[in-house]
């Protein structure tokens, strides 16, 4: 039993992650970004984006698959 | 001397001789070829034109300038490290035609003028497909077929555009062409297909990963590059491209999240990665252009880096489905190791290739004002983290333990991947190097506080994404299936269309037969009651009634004749007739006596 098998550890990675995203939103109040459109200055822009885009994209993936997805040998069982 | 020989003749011929030497030497030709055309490329350096004239058509050969330089140098790269990687490989026809694949892509890349272009754009593309039928599947075979079609016609529209363009210009020379004039539109398609622009894509995802597992490294780098390039040469700056290249970046991330086959999803990674490249040639600038070349040779390196680890993982594990895969780090650390360089180097992590590279199309977007281009753009960063960054590591080493346990990958392809990763961390460490080969003057510096801080929030909240939707179960399983993508235009509507064709076809001619048959039956009934035993033109007329029909008949013709100028004396010749009739009648009744 390897340390990534207990789940426990996997939980500690993904509360080390949040808090990795925590502090650099925080990072945001201390470092000047300098905008490159304009908008993209607003706190925590890219790290909201960042949450939101994989958010839909997981989303629309998964009604794409409605649409699109077939057997494996859906081109061979002719 | 040497000077005056085109490059890629080494690679090419190298390639031919390949079969005819003992087996052993063989890889250590295929390695030594790649670094003999390298060392070459660096001592001939820019300036170079090899011309000659073939058909009265005054051509060039060879022209060395940075932006065919740049390609040529990392195309020798990858022409090397795919020699280490498929060390093992001695037999068959994979080895000999990747060379002289990469030899032809090479050459096509030196060339100067569209017919020589032509020329070496039409070897690559037979040599790859003998690449892709060299795979081990039963699909090798159809997907190569579709692939070489699409590669052929790619061909066809590039020959009959450079017609059109030299009869437009007087000219083959390839240089800026422009997408105003008919001819320069057919070139622009050509070098689209090449580049797997929306719906002329589906090629790349069909065929690729049908190769063997050290088939698909060799294909990933170089026809697409060659497409990049290609664009970079003869339609900078022409704006449609911004709209196509985003489109490519983002609309094959969907389809990369929900497919099963690891070297497809890097399939559909390596479509959005030209996607940039594309809105990069589009956008024009200094920094968008030299951003797609950067970022074709940063892409060159870390996919080929991705598709080695999977075909490590082919090779060792024996499937590359994420349905079958998992914990597999247990097993070939090594290979993880590597494979997550690459992941870092595509997804853009600070101290990789990626961030130094497509940085410079973004920001140039952003400068041109392409606000909504710019967008998109961050979404598919966004998204090639999420499917390329962790999806591929994730699944097939980490996640859910397969249970299965393999050997590490053999020594060479650790090898190979170790060069491509020592590159991509190289390129993201000592940006400079890699921006003094770009064809125009680079004014940019990637490592500022705010582009790294920026575009660390966006990977660790993509990931953060990852995380929440796996542990919340939102994240949609892995399964084996077949995707729908605009390949079932032709695997299935094509087919569909083409068999309704030929049944309504035979429905028609089987009508017509039947119709031609009833149509035979009447005529044949009426001539049997009119000719027939009992038919009425077929009954036996006496002799009399004959000599009557004769002599009305005669009489008729004379009234008819004297009619127009009568000359009375004449009118005795009437009687003619009825004594020829009374005659007849005559015989009639001797002959009615005699029976």
């Amino acid at each position: 039993m390897s340390w990534l098998d207990r789940p426990r550890n996997v939980t500690r990675i993904y509360r080390a992650l949040w808090l990795l995203g925590a502090l650099l939103v925080l990072a945001d109040v201390v470092v000047h970004r300098h905008a490159e459109v304009g908008f993209d200055g607003w706190f925590a822009f890219y790290a909201g984006y960042g949450l939101v885009a994989c958010v839909a994209l997981v989303l629309a993936a998964k009604l794409l698959r409605r649409a699109v997805m077939r057997s494996e040998d859906y081109y061979h069982d002719r | 001397m040497i000077a005056e020989l085109p490059t890629a003749l080494v690679l090419i011929a190298s390639g031919l001789a390949l079969p005819l030497t003992p087996r052993r030497v063989r890889p250590l030709l295929a390695a030594v070829a790649p670094l003999l055309a390298f060392a070459h490329l660096l001592w001939i350096g820019p300036g170079v034109r090899i011309e000659a004239q073939v058909f009265g058509f005054p051509l060039t050969l060879v022209r060395t300038d940075a932006l065919s330089l740049a390609f040529g140098y990392v195309f020798t790269i990858a022409a090397f490290i795919n020699a280490v990687f498929s060390w093992r490989v001695r037999q068959g026809v994979e080895p000999p035609a990747a060379l002289v694949y990469a030899g032809a892509a090479l050459a096509a890349i030196f060339a100067g003028d569209l017919l020589t272009l032509f020329v070496f754009w039409e070897i690559s593309a037979l040599a790859s497909a003998l690449v892709i039928w060299s795979g081990p599947g039963r699909g090798a075979y159809g997907a190569g077929m579709r692939y070489l079609a699409v590669q052929l016609g790619s061909g066809m529209l590039l020959a009959a555009g450079a017609a059109l363009h030299y009869a437009d210009t007087g000219s083959l020379a390839f240089g800026e062409i422009g997408a105003a004039s008919p001819g320069g539109l057919l070139l622009l398609l050509a070098f689209g297909a090449k580049c797997a622009f929306p719906l002329l894509h589906n090629w790349l995802q069909d065929a690729y990963p049908e190769a063997s597992a050290t088939g698909t490294v060799v294909l990933s780098a170089f026809t697409t590059k060659l497409g990049i390039y290609a664009l970079a040469r003869g339609f900078p700056g022409t704006e449609a491209l911004i709209w196509v290249g985003a489109t490519m970046a983002a609309f094959p991330i969907f389809y990369a999240v929900i497919e099963n086959d690891l070297r497809r999803v890097l399939a559909y990674s390596l479509n959005n990665q030209l996607g940039f490249m594309v809105v990069g040639i589009g956008l024009g600038t200094d920094l968008g252009l030299n951003g797609a070349v950067a970022h074709a040779i940063a892409d060159i390196l870390f996919k080929g880096l991705l598709f080695m680890s999977m075909g490590a993982v082919l090779l060792r594990a024996g499937s590359v489905k994420a349905s079958e895969l998992g914990g597999l780090y247990k097993s070939m650390p090594w290979t993880t190791g590597m494979c997550m360089i690459g992941a870092a180097s595509i997804s853009a992590f600070p101290l990789f290739s990626g961030f130094v590279t497509k940085s410079m199309i973004m920001t140039s977007a952003a400068q041109e004002g392409h606000f909504v281009v710019w967008m998109v753009l961050l979404f598919a960063s966004a998204g090639v983290f999420h499917h390329a960054g962790i999806k591929i590591p994730f699944f097939a080493f980490f996640g859910h333990d397969s249970g299965i346990r393999c050997r590490e990958a053999p020594p060479h392809m650790l090898l190979a991947m170790g060069l491509a990763a020592v590159l991509c961390v190289g390129i993201g460490l000592w940006p400079a190097a890699l921006y003094s080969i770009l064809p125009r003057p680079v004014d940019y510096a990637p490592y500022t506080s705010s582009h790294v801080l920026a575009q660390l929030q966006l990977l660790v909240f993509s990931a953060l994404a990852f995380a929440w939707l796996m542990r919340s179960g939102i994240y949609p399983p892995e399964l084996r299936s077949t995707n729908l993508d605009s390949d079932w235009l032709y695997r299935r509507l094509g087919v569909r269309l083409v068999d309704a064709l030929g049944r309504a076809q035979q429905t028609l001619a089987a009508r017509f037969a039947a119709t031609a048959v009833a149509f035979g039956a009447a005529a044949a009934d009426a001539t049997r009651r009119l000719h027939g035993i009992d038919g009425v033109l077929a009954r036996t007329w006496s002799t009399g009634a004959m000599a009557l029909w004769v002599a009305i008949v005669l009489a008729a013709y004379l009234l008819v004749y004297f009619a127009e100028d009568t000359e009375p004396e004449f009118l005795f010749l009437l009687v003619l007739p009825f004594a020829i009739a009374g005659l007849g009648l005559w015989a009639d009744r001797r002959e009615d006596a005699k029976r």
